[in-house]
């Protein structure tokens, strides 16, 4: 399977700062990924879309280090690696900021931002560099919406507190952001200012990965669409030369029936994707 | 980045020209949010203290009798102080009062029986102490046992152990003049003042320092007005205490002149000092704060949340065992029955009452020094107006509901307010 070769006139360098190349996982008997393919890079967000079970969770896994994979290669910034633990990737600039938050309620912004990394000076907790990281953090990625740093983070909104987590992922030089469904639990409004939080990411010059089931917001934000279908990678393309009901149509059967795609170079990587895929289900059934 | 830096510098210009009804109003704000600190602590402090007054005037407002107070409270106190790292992570610990009883009972053996110094019984009772809560701790942490249900059975099991040491009705003797001093022996009075300058300096220098710094690097600052009346209250409040402690106190002073500032006192400053900057200034302590807020986040933070509880469960076992010391020291000695009773029971109500949260994730050491004072101050006031042991249990119990509530509501109301 060949990947889609990068466009003429991106702005983004060639060489994917993420790359994985036939990547496969089985828990027991259960194959959860086989043969992925995925390219991510810098300035670009790339969404990350599936159905419930296509295996999006185990990918991401993989690439934070939470779960190993259990062959193909990883490589990033064109060097294989082999990351074992969220640290490894942590040290590599692979932040994840997971659906659930992972925020402590009792603790403020300052203290959750640097959680688990707290910067010390002779064993001491130093309190105003912090706060400065912090402040600087979010004026950078235009954050106006928290009123102060020192509030506890049980008083924020979903929005806020989502808005917290995204500035924390991006407080450690980090250059691959994954959000785990960040506008699941938001409101219009919410959703909206952390889409453009999003994109302000990858503007920054940031990888960014977007899982969501949220076309609109995918369609919005992302730059580059990867669908995943039962394991597979059944294609990654670019968000402007996809429709809406295409890209529902790749989640669903993992390919497009209807005639050529808006673009020949795309059609034909979409093509010989689903192709591939399709004589794969057609052996095994 | 500019409005956000402008907003910042606005704030820090703000701040010289604030006023106190600003201060006041944030406050109340915090305090209708459900942020009640030790505010009900404080407040039922002063109502108890009023009411005691009023009812004996004559015996409960002296000298000797806040001596007496002190006294009875400071076994209490530490064991809460200890207690509140282990109520921080969720968890709770019914053997610390057993524990202290059985560390002092082997301070006891190696003091009394094997004649060996202080200092070196010191040391086993407190690595008896760290003993007992790395049972606890590899208990919970690591098999996965709720720490009710391990110390419950501790709380049992080191009965017997206490038991077997001091023996059926027998009791242990302390005779070492320093350790007896602790809870026996007074300062100069002088040197009660120089205590009283030092700590007001050092708190006063090092919090104004902190605060000007701060503002100096536009960064989130306590208000002048706010800081001159923690400051205030302080010297106030501690002056006030160290002169009550400076006048004579004894009933019969051409025999015995008791004046000055109890051992204890600096001890329980030391420990409230070293347990608050432990939790404040350092990582482990922010860990702490973490894992009892959200043990999924502060795991997926890199923090090793077993080895937190597991270090928690050791420090408020080791608190206990100092709590033994001066137990043993206020009795002379170890019975069976040390710690036992109502230490336990009344160190965790001590904890609540100042404003720790049982559900994990709030609360100070200076909580429990503020609600041991509450829990105390009903002991001694019920003793004085001559009420059975029944009625101060019953309104001990009583207190003690009235604080869970208050905290059980307070987080209702920050859940509802979002603050």
């Amino acid at each position: 399977m060949t990947m889609p070769a990068p466009e003429a006139g991106s702005t983004t360098t060639d060489q994917p700062l993420l790359s994985l190349r036939g990547v496969t996982k089985s828990f027991g008997a259960v194959e959860v990924l086989r043969e992925v393919n995925l390219d991510v890079r810098l300035g670009r967000v790339t969404a990350l879309v599936g159905d419930n079970g296509a295996g999006k969770s185990t990918l991401i896994k993989g690439v934070a280090g939470i779960h190993t994979f259990d062959g193909g290669d990883y490589l990033y910034e064109g060097q294989p690696v082999h990351i074992t633990n969220p640290k490894q990737a942590n040290a590599l600039g692979i932040e994840v900021v997971y659906q659930d938050l992972a925020l402590c309620d009792n603790l403020d912004i300052v203290e959750n931002m640097f959680l688990g990394r707290e910067l010390t000076s002779t064993g001491v907790l130093d309190d105003a560099s912090m706060e400065k990281r912090a402040n600087e953090t979010l004026a950078g990625l235009s954050v106006r919406t928290v009123k102060s740093v020192r509030q506890k983070v049980a008083s924020l909104s979903g929005g806020q507190r989502q808005t917290v987590a995204i500035a924390r992922s991006v407080l450690w030089n980090s250059k691959l952001v994954i959000l785990d469904e960040p506008t699941a639990a938001l409101g219009v409004a919410q959703t909206e200012q952390v889409l453009k939080l999003v994109r302000r990411l990858a503007d920054n010059g940031l990888a960014v990965i977007l899982i969501s089931h949220n076309m609109n917001d995918v369609l919005q934000v992302a730059d580059d669409i990867a669908v995943l279908y039962l394991g597979r990678m059944a294609t990654q393309v670019d968000a402007k030369k996809v429709t809406h009901a295409q890209v529902v149509e790749l989640i669903t059967t993992g390919r497009l029936s209807t005639d050529p795609p808006p673009a020949a170079a795309v059609a034909h990587e979409e093509m010989s994707a689903s192709a591939a895929s399709t004589t794969d289900e057609e052996a095994q059934s | 980045m500019s409005t956000m830096m402008d907003k910042e510098l606005e704030n820090a210009a703000e701040v010289p020209d604030n006023r106190v009804t600003s201060a006041l109003s944030e406050y109340f704000a915090k305090v209708r949010g459900g942020d009640v600190g030790a505010l009900p602590a404080v407040l039922g402090l002063i109502v108890l203290a009023l009411v005691f007054t009023t009812l004996r005037s004559e015996t409960f407002p002296t000298a000797f009798n806040f001596g007496n107070l002190l006294n009875q409270g400071a076994g209490v106190i530490v064991i809460a102080m200890g207690l509140v790292f282990v109520l921080l992570l969720g968890e709770i610990d019914l053997s610390a009062g057993y524990t202290a009883g059985t560390a002092g009972a082997v301070l006891g053996v190696a003091v009394t029986t094997h004649g060996w110094p202080w200092w070196a019984g010191v040391i086993v009772c407190l690595a008896t102490g760290a003993f007992i809560g790395l049972i606890i701790g590899l208990l919970v942490a690591r098999m996965g046992i709720p720490s009710f249900v391990v110390t419950l059975a501790l709380f049992l099991a080191l009965q017997g152990v206490l038991l077997q040491i001091v023996g059926e009705g027998g009791q242990i003797a302390l005779t070492d003049p320093t350790l007896l001093a602790v809870m026996n022996k007074n300062m100069p009075i002088w040197l009660g003042w120089v205590l009283y300058l030092v700590v007001v300096v050092v708190y006063g220098g090092l919090t104004f320092r902190r605060m000007v710094t701060r503002r100096a690097n536009g960064l989130h600052a306590e208000r002048t007005t706010v800081w001159a009346f923690k400051f205030a209250s302080l010297v106030i409040l501690l002056g006030a205490v160290v002169y009550l402690l400076s006048i004579e106190r004894s009933v019969n002073p051409a025999v015995t002149s008791i004046t000055g500032v109890p051992v204890v006192v600096p001890l329980l400053l030391v420990l409230l000092v070293a347990t608050t900057l432990l939790l404040n200034r350092t990582a482990f302590g922010r860990h702490i704060y973490a894992v009892g807020g959200n043990a999924e986040a502060a795991r997926r933070s890199g923090i090793n949340v077993a080895n937190i509880r597991l270090a928690c469960f050791v420090i408020c076992s080791t608190m206990a065992a100092i709590a033994g010391i001066v137990i043993g020291s206020r009795d002379n000695g170890i019975t069976p029955n040390t710690g036992g009773g109502q230490t336990l029971l009344y160190a965790v109500g001590a904890a609540v009452i100042g404003g720790t949260s049982l559900f994990g994730g709030k609360g100070r050491p200076l909580d429990a020094i503020i609600g041991g004072l509450v829990v105390a101050i009903i002991a001694n006031g019920m003793a004085l107006l001559n009420q059975p042991a029944g009625v101060v249990y019953f309104v001990t119990g009583l207190v003690l509901l009235v604080a869970a509530s208050v905290d059980a509501l307070s987080r209702r109301r920050t859940a509802s307010t979002g603050r």
